[in-house]
């Protein structure tokens, strides 16, 4: 488990002092959702209804826009190579890693949530579930989409590209986030959809870093 | 004693075959260094000696065991110097090299660190941040990872490049004590380090051509018309 | 130790298949398609639209089974390290994509009479189309590496991880189009299938097939014997005739060997 703190310190570290990442992922993740009444207009009632849907939406964007820079940066200098050569197993480094982009991501987007939920007009019933449900989703957003950003290290136009591979795997946890915010809303419990965000998670988290580990393995030779 | 091997070594890069038919052994003290032009493969034989990469065929031996059935154990004894230096612009070059030192369990790091800082002569720099380093003190920082811990085997891909004269007669050193301690170093140089008669590993000698090998393929399926030029090739080219 | 021999062997092997498969396969989807457009009997609520199924339905299944087909062959890459299985995985995917593709723009057409528009979140079409998505994303990785090996490998481990996402899209499709959609709306190709319908659907998807195989060996052989000219490339080969003497020289200068053959 040293090896698991100690990568976890030195990206939280890394990322503390790079600072602006987090910051800008909030920002976009703000931006993105505040497009959406100026595109459907602002009535309340219209934008209430959609509040849970463009929330996960703009999360997931936020999300998938700063996995490059899981593996990235290490990529380019070198640092990836010395991991993968560490005596200690790549897979637990590389959970290390993936905790280091949600807390720096995906806490951030679950904190700025609620306030977006209130400018988008959201009935206050829905707060607590989103929040859970973004706790339970996040996570899982960011051990797939280290699958993705290890796939591409090495390829041309990796940026572009990561969405492509990674949005349609997404698809269920959006689906089940935003259903169980409007269960909440509609005054139904929430609790198989967020039962069912519990077991993508547990999934993800057994299975994705292996996968992650072989394709930084591959990217490696 | 430790004794590190590899026999009949094929290497192939993408769809270039880099070398064949590669052997080569090393007991406690030895140093190699690997020789031949670019593209000859010395890079992809370090990496090859690490366990980033895998042989296409051909197996490598620490004390006569297979270092892929035990990977862990082999990153454990080796250390690795590539291309790349690894520093972060944003840490400090001792931040830097406590997560490789953690990722050994390295006991009383700090001291390790310091030990390794002073032998290769930048303690200064301790504190310094990555960016503001030069490329000769970046190099020599890896360098410094390469000191902290305990390890068998060092694999040295140009460890020269970008250090002055006076680094150059440090590393020496540095790989001089390494040795006389037991270890083994396995490096590749394009100018002359003063290394005391290193076993020369020369990679154009297993350079296979080409057109061989896929002969070699094509024998399996002689009826296949389409074949006959690369047939008639390799006694064309020999 | 492989190396290229099994390819070989493949070559081999496919040659004398080849032409019989191609044969079978004009005769399945000849004889599917006088079933299905003209011997079957009209649909009493659909009239002939009823007839796009006997597209559709083979279409949708060969878009799943060449994901299946291409997430084998990348669990057999990972495991034996085979080239083959690479390739193979590399060659399926625009064919499933194609199929998907053609399944999606089928049920379209179906649905325009049908349902009065030309799209309509159906839990099957939906599902559809996420998975064309997967294979749009496989083609994108595979041909996003200047080293093909590369790309291939990534591309196998990515149909590994899509096949293990692809139930799982489909149950939360399913479940969200249930949620939020009635479910009075007509199904296509409901869980009654007409016995008079069973014989054209079989012939069609037997016959698409085997069309799926056929193209799958051509476009094997294609990349192999792209592999090998490569690879003679890079080995020199082709300076032979002009400069006998230096061909071993040359035999590692691949920039070199490139140009002075472009």
């Amino acid at each position: 488990m040293n090896g698991f703190w100690a990568i976890l310190q030195r990206d939280l570290r890394l990322a503390m002092r790079q600072g602006a990442d987090s910051v800008m992922v909030v920002a976009f993740f703000i931006v993105t959702t505040t497009l959406f009444p100026f595109g459907v207009g602002p009535e309340a009632n219209i934008l209430a209804r959609i509040a849970s849907g463009v929330i996960w939406v703009s999360a997931l964007l936020a999300a998938m826009l700063s996995l490059e820079r899981v593996f990235q940066t290490d990529y380019e200098d070198g640092s990836l190579e010395l991991l993968t050569l560490s005596p200690v197993s790549l897979e637990l480094l590389i959970l290390g890693k993936v905790l280091a982009h949600w807390l720096t991501t995906g806490l951030p987007l679950i904190i700025a949530a609620p306030l977006m939920a209130v400018m988008l007009n959201m009935n206050q019933d829905g707060f607590i579930i989103l929040m859970v449900a973004m706790l339970l989703g996040t996570p899982a957003l960011s051990l797939i989409g280290a699958i993705g950003a290890a796939l591409i290290l090495g390829a041309r136009r990796g940026g572009v590209l990561v969405s492509l591979l990674v949005l349609p795997l997404y698809i269920p946890v959006l689906i089940f986030g935003a259903g169980a915010v409007e269960a909440a809303l509609l005054g139904i419990s929430a609790t198989a959809q967020l039962q069912i965000m519990a077991a993508i998670l547990l999934l993800t988290l057994a299975a994705a870093p292996f996968a992650t580990a072989h394709a930084v393995r591959q990217a490696m030779e | 004693m430790a004794d590190f091997s590899g026999s009949d070594l094929t290497c192939l890069r993408g769809e270039r075959l880099v070398f064949g038919g590669l052997s080569f052994s090393a007991t406690s003290g030895d140093a190699i260094m690997l020789r031949g032009r670019n593209g000859a493969g010395k890079s992809s034989l370090l990496r090859l000696m690490a366990g980033l990469l895998a042989p296409r065929s051909g197996t490598l031996y620490w004390n006569g065991e297979n270092i892929a059935d035990d990977r862990i154990a082999h990153h454990g004894r080796t250390q690795y110097l590539g291309h790349q230096d690894a520093i972060k612009p944003v840490l400090t070059v001792r931040d830097n090299l406590r997560l490789w030192g953690q990722l050994r369990g390295v006991r009383d790091l700090d001291a390790a660190i310091d030990r390794a800082l002073d032998a290769l002569d930048i303690h200064h720099l301790a504190s310094v941040t990555g960016r503001y380093l030069s490329s000769g003190q970046k190099r020599r920082s890896a360098l410094a990872r390469v000191l902290i811990g305990q390890s068998d085997l060092w694999l040295l891909d140009e460890p020269t490049v970008g250090l002055d004269r006076e680094s150059c007669a440090e590393l020496a050193q540095l790989i001089a004590s390494f040795r006389k301690d037991g270890g083994i170093v396995i490096y590749s140089t394009h100018i002359d380090l003063d290394v005391k008669n290193p076993t020369i590993l020369d990679l154009d000698d297993f350079a296979v051509p080409m057109v061989e090998w896929l002969a070699e393929q094509d024998e399996m399926d002689d009826d296949q018309s389409d074949n006959a030029t690369s047939q008639s090739s390799p006694e064309a080219a020999q | 130790m492989h190396r290229f021999a099994k390819p070989s062997v493949f070559l081999k092997f496919t040659a004398p298949i080849l032409p019989w498969l191609s044969v079978l396969t004009a005769i399945l989807i000849a004889v599917g398609l006088y079933f299905s457009l003209i011997a079957s009997p009209v649909d009493y609520q659909q009239s002939h639209t009823v007839r796009i199924m006997y597209i559709h339905v083979p279409a949708a299944w060969m878009g799943l089974f060449c994901y299946v087909g291409m997430a084998i062959c990348g669990a057999m890459s990972l495991i034996w390290k085979h080239p083959l299985a690479d390739i193979c995985a590399r060659a399926t995917a625009p064919i499933g994509a194609m199929f998907t593709v053609v399944c999606l723009v089928t049920g379209s057409l179906w649905g325009e009479p049908m349902w009065g528009t030309w799209w309509v979140w159906d839990a099957r079409l939906t599902s559809m189309l996420i998975l064309l998505f997967l294979y749009l994303g496989y083609m994108a990785l595979v041909n996003a590496f200047d080293d093909p090996e590369r790309g291939s490998k990534a591309g196998s481990a990515l149909a590994l991880v899509g096949a293990v996402n692809v139930p799982i899209v489909k149950f939360s499709v399913d479940w969200w189009n249930t949620l939020h959609q009635p479910a009075s709306i007509v199904r296509m190709d409901g869980p009654t299938v007409d016995p008079s319908m069973q014989l054209p659907l079989a012939l069609m998807i037997l016959g698409f097939t085997c069309y799926y195989f056929v193209v799958l060996i051509l476009r094997v052989r294609l990349e192999l014997n792209e592999r090998r000219i490569r690879a003679l490339h890079l080995s020199g080969m082709f300076d032979e005739r002009s400069n006998p003497a230096t061909a071993k020289e040359q035999s590692y200068d691949a920039g070199h060997n490139a140009e002075a053959k472009q």
